[in-house]
């Protein structure tokens, strides 16, 4: 597994438990109490997308169903809302994983950018037809916002692959 | 013969086998999905079938949600700390500005309330309810955007029900609308989907009061020449039976009184900290009295007979 699939670089195998530990510290994330901010980004379904992408044979579908109704659960929102959401969202980056990978960072932001801001219109469609209201329109910039991290977001999430085999203990990184 | 068409079958339009078990196609998975999130919402809008799943998984959330408000808290604490002696001060001097100028209320509150209960009495009016209630804490306010929801830190377990109002220490906040085991949703008043019978103070001109869903509120159905003015006081009228009657509830910041439409378009805002984090008190549910019994008599069915009938 390389970072991209032009890199030469050869990544560790990704630890099941790493990825089970970003979804829920992203999941903290999307709950902790920072005021009404409306265009904050939703963490989860921008770590969702990241492991969709980069491990798309071990984070799916069915991660995605069930985080979505955690997070319905967590937003006082319809059952289904999100859950339906995350599902089309780890369909659209699962099936785009291979292309993605090609392509260097800062154009896979810009293959993520529509699949975040899909599924943030995936929800509102959901919330118009049971009688919502519209919402601020500073709630989508929250996927250009999660567009935008996806830089820093994938050497975060890359770091425990990034580690040597052997440790070298004299090596000073 | 037979042999040779089923294995004819089996190999024109079909893919070869894979190579890896991966489980259903990817499509397949989809539609799997995809319609079991559309039964869940179909079934939480319309038939509300899904509440004890929903207490269920608030119940697995909750470690989380206690822990992730652990960092705001102590950094509230910690901000709290470094707050200057002088802010503490000048805090302390107008709290005890405040109560000065309260005491005189608060003093004669008791015997004010004494005299009510016996002037009552003397005209045979039903005793005022006295309110009470349990503190609880705003854990957070709720990530939808669509509406305007709070989760508090009481649930079902001290003995929050469903209905109950929420007032803070300036006028009413909202109402519980569902509640969990260990933590509660409450619906804020500046929800679109939240109303409130309330009272003009000044004129004591009764109307409902409805969020707007973008942290306003909106005076309803009042006619384009009723007795409103900027910066009025409204309070709750206590006709819902579920708000006790004289809580502070909105201010009157703007009137629009246009002609060509029937109704006044008035805009308030809500006097508590409806948005804001701290605590809250959420009041015990009120006890309507009985409705008195009808005294006019129903009035009589018309005979079999006399009933008319169409002939072709």
């Amino acid at each position: 597994m390389q970072p991209t699939q032009s890199s030469r670089r050869i990544l560790l195998p990704v630890k099941p438990w790493f990825m089970f530990a970003s979804l829920i510290a992203a999941l903290f994330l999307n709950v902790v109490p920072l005021g009404r901010f409306a265009a904050m980004p939703d963490w989860v379904a921008l770590v969702l997308l990241f492991w969709c992408i980069h491990q798309p044979l071990k984070v799916g579908m069915g991660a995605a169903f069930t985080l979505g109704l955690l997070m319905d659960v967590a937003n006082a929102s319809i059952m289904g809302q999100h859950a339906l959401a995350y599902v089309m969202l780890a369909f659209g980056s699962g099936v785009l994983s291979r292309r993605i990978l090609w392509f260097p960072l800062l154009q896979q932001a810009l293959h993520v950018l529509p699949i975040l801001v899909g599924s943030q219109v995936i929800m509102l469609l959901i919330r118009l037809a049971v009688g919502g209201d519209f919402p601020d329109l500073a709630w989508f910039l929250g996927g250009f916002i999660g567009a935008a991290l996806w830089y820093p977001l994938t050497y975060l999430l890359l770091l425990p692959q990034y580690q040597p085999v052997e440790r070298d203990d004299n090596r000073p990184i | 013969m037979p042999g040779v068409i089923v294995a004819l079958i089996s190999t024109v339009g079909h893919s070869p086998p894979p190579f890896f078990k991966r489980g259903p196609a990817p499509l397949a998975r989809l539609f799997f999905f995809v319609s079991l999130s559309v039964t869940l919402l179909v079934a939480d809008l319309r038939f509300h079938t899904l509440e004890t799943a929903r207490r269920a998984v608030a119940t697995v959330l909750w470690p989380i949600q206690r822990i992730a408000y652990v960092p705001v808290d102590a950094g509230m604490d910690l901000s709290e700390y470094f707050s200057t002696l002088y802010s503490l001060k000048t805090e302390n001097d107008q709290l005890r500005r405040r109560e000065l100028a309260t005491a005189n209320q608060l003093l004669r509150q008791g015997h004010l309330e004494e005299e009510n209960r016996r002037l009552r009495a003397l005209l045979d009016m039903r005793e005022r309810q006295p309110a009470e209630g349990r503190v609880a804490e705003i854990l957070y306010a709720a990530r939808d955007p669509f509406t305007r929801k709070i989760i508090v830190d009481k649930g079902s377990n001290a003995g929050v029900e469903s209905g109950q109002p929420v007032i803070d220490e300036l006028g009413v906040l909202g109402q519980v609308t569902r509640t969990y085991l260990f933590t509660s949703e409450v619906t804020l008043l500046t929800d679109k989907d939240q109303a409130i019978p309330v009272q003009v103070q000044r004129s004591g001109l009764r109307a409902v009061l409805a969020g707007s869903g973008i942290g306003t509120m909106e005076l309803r159905f009042l006619a384009a020449n009723a007795d409103v003015q900027p910066g009025d006081i409204l309070i709750t009228s206590g006709l819902d039976g579920v708000y006790l009657p004289g809580l502070p509830v909105a201010k009157v910041v703007n009137i629009d009184r246009d002609n060509s439409f029937s109704f006044a378009r008035i805009d308030c805002v809500p006097i508590a900290g409806v948005e804001r984090h701290g605590q809250v008190l959420i009041l015990g549910r009120r006890t309507t009295p009985p409705l008195p019994a009808e005294s006019a008599p129903a009035p009589a069915k018309p005979a079999k007979g006399a009933k008319v009938r169409r002939k072709p």
